[in-house]
C-alpha cells in the first residue's frame, strides 16, 4: 500500500517537515511517481526506525547517516551470506556435508 | 507483562530521568533493528518498550503504582521494524545505496581459484561475473487507469526514471517485470529486473467484477416508473441507454462490451444497478397525489 507524505508522517507520528528533511538526506528512498511520493511497507518502517533511534536512542543528524550506512551494508552482506547458503544447501552430498562441516570447524579424519 | 520496573531495572521511586536512561541503554541493546538476526531481541524489546511506555506517562504509571491498572502495554508488531523488510526485495534499493559492494570478497575467492587453485576446478575464473539482484517497487494506480491501461513514470532517489506500461485489466497485487532495470550486474554480468507491484485504488462510482463493471445509478421516479432515455457513465464516458419502462430498485441492466478489455481478451459489460430516487427537497404536489392515489396501498413486505 502507497501512502503520501502528510499521510505517513501523522501514521508515524513525525512531523512533515523532518519527514521531508530524512527524505532530502536520502535516509528515506520513496519512489516518486508523478507527483506523489510513494511509501511502502519498508520505507514506512524505516522511517519508524530512525524517529526510534532519534528520539529513543539519541542519536543525532550527525550521527544517524553513519548508524544507516553501516545498517545497510550489515544487511547487504547478511543478503549476500544468504545467498552463498543457499547455493550451499543446492549442493549434492557428500559436498554439502563437506562445506558445512568445514564451516562449523569440524575436521575430518 | 511482569513488572515494568524490574524489567528496567529501577526502585520504585524512579526519576523520570533515571527511567529514560534505564529505557535508553536497553534499547541500545535490544532493539531489533540493531540484532537483525536475534528473535529474543524482539520479545525483550517488547517488554522494554511496554515498561517505558507505562513508566514515562506520569499519569499512567501514578494509576499503575495505586493499583488501578496492569501492566499489559502497546505491542508493537514485529512486522513494522525495518529488519523485516530489509533483507528482501523491498529492502534492496536500501542494500544498493549504502553501496556495500560484496564482489571484493568474491572476486578474492574467484581469482584465487582461477589461478588453478583447488576446488574449482574447472576454473575459468579469471573474473567474478554476477547477474545484478532484482529491485522491487510499489505503484499505485486510480480505477480508470487500471482499467484503461496507461504509461506511468517512476522516478527513483538516485534520478533514474522508469517508464512503466501499465496494462488494461490490472488488479491489485499484479507484479510486472521490467527486464534489466535492477540492479546493475558486477564484473560485466547482466542485470537484475525491476519488479513493479500494482495496486488499484477504489472508483468512488466504478466498481470492478472481474471484466464487468459494476455502476449503482439512480433515477428518478418518473424514469422508473414510465421508462425513458438516459445518460449512464461508463470508463470511456457517458453512454445513452434505455431505462424499461417499470423498472424499480434493484433492476439490472447490461450495456454490452462496455466493462473492461484487457490485452488479447474479450471485453466485460458493465452492469447498473438501478436505485430509485425521490427528489431531496418534500414535494406538496407529490405528497398530495401518492395521498389520493387509488394504488398507494400495495404490498412489498409480504404480510
Amino acid at each position: 500500500m502507497n501512502r503520501s507524505l502528510h499521510y505517513v508522517a501523522a501514521e508515524i507520528g513525525v512531523t512533515v517537515e523532518d519527514l521531508s528533511g530524512w527524505i532530502e538526506r536520502r535516509w528515506v528512498l520513496p519512489v516518486r511517481s508523478g507527483n506523489n511520493l510513494a511509501f511502502d511497507d519498508a520505507d514506512r518502517a524505516r522511517i519508524r526506525m530512525i524517529l526510534d533511534f532519534h528520539r529513543d536512542l539519541a542519536i543525532d543528524d550527525e550521527a544517524m547517516p553513519v548508524v544507516l550506512d553501516l545498517l545497510d551494508r550489515l544487511h547487504a552482506a547478511r543478503a549476500q551470506l544468504r545467498a552463498v547458503l543457499g547455493a550451499v544447501a543446492a549442493l549434492p552430498e557428500p559436498e554439502q556435508s563437506e562445506i558445512l562441516r568445514k564451516i562449523q570447524g569440524e575436521t575430518e579424519q | 507483562m511482569n513488572d515494568p520496573y524490574k524489567i528496567l531495572g529501577l526502585a520504585k521511586t524512579a526519576s523520570a530521568d533515571e527511567i529514560k536512561k534505564a529505557y535508553r541503554k536497553l534499547a541500545k541493546q535490544h532493539h531489533p533493528d540493531l540484532n537483525p538476526g536475534s528473535a529474543e531481541a524482539a520479545t525483550k524489546f517488547k517488554d522494554i518498550s511496554g515498561a517505558y511506555d507505562l513508566l514515562s506517562d506520569a499519569d499512567k504509571r501514578a494509576r499503575f503504582d495505586r493499583g488501578e491498572i496492569d501492566a499489559s502495554g502497546q505491542e508493537r508488531a514485529d512486522s513494522s521494524f525495518y529488519r523485516s523488510y530489509a533483507g528482501g526485495p523491498q529492502g534492496a534499493r536500501y542494500r544498493s545505496n549504502a553501496g556495500f559492494d560484496p564482489s571484493d570478497i568474491f572476486a578474492d575467492m574467484f581469482s584465487r581459484a582461477g589461478q588453478g587453485g583447488g576446488g574449482f576446478g574447472r576454473g575459468d575464473f579469471h573474473e567474478f561475473r554476477m547477474r545484478g539482484g532484482d529491485l522491487s517497487y510499489t505503484l499505485t494506480v486510480d480505477f480508470l487507469e487500471a482499467a484503461k491501461g496507461a504509461q506511468k513514470r517512476l522516478s527513483f532517489p538516485d534520478g533514474r526514471t522508469l517508464d512503466v506500461n501499465v496494462p488494461a485489466g490490472t488488479v491489485t497485487g499484479s507484479v510486472l517485470r521490467l527486464r534489466g532495470q535492477g540492479q546493475p550486474g558486477t564484473g560485466g554480468g547482466p542485470a537484475g529486473d525491476a519488479l513493479i507491484e500494482i495496486t488499484v485504488e477504489a472508483h468512488p462510482l466504478f466498481r470492478r467484477d472481474g471484466n464487468n463493471v459494476l455502476v449503482d445509478l439512480p433515477v428518478t421516479l418518473a424514469e422508473a416508473v414510465l421508462g425513458g432515455k438516459i445518460n449512464v457513465p461508463t470508463i470511456d464516458g457517458p453512454v445513452s441507454m434505455t431505462v424499461p419502462a417499470g423498472s424499480n430498485t434493484g433492476t439490472r441492466l447490461r450495456l454490452r462490451g462496455r466493462g473492461i478489455a484487457p490485452k488479447g481478451g474479450t471485453a466485460g459489460d458493465q452492469y447498473i444497478t438501478l436505485k430509485v430516487t425521490l427528489p431531496k427537497e418534500p414535494d406538496a404536489a407529490l405528497s398530495d397525489f401518492i395521498k389520493n392515489w387509488p394504488g398507494r396501498e400495495y404490498d412489498v413486505r409480504g404480510s
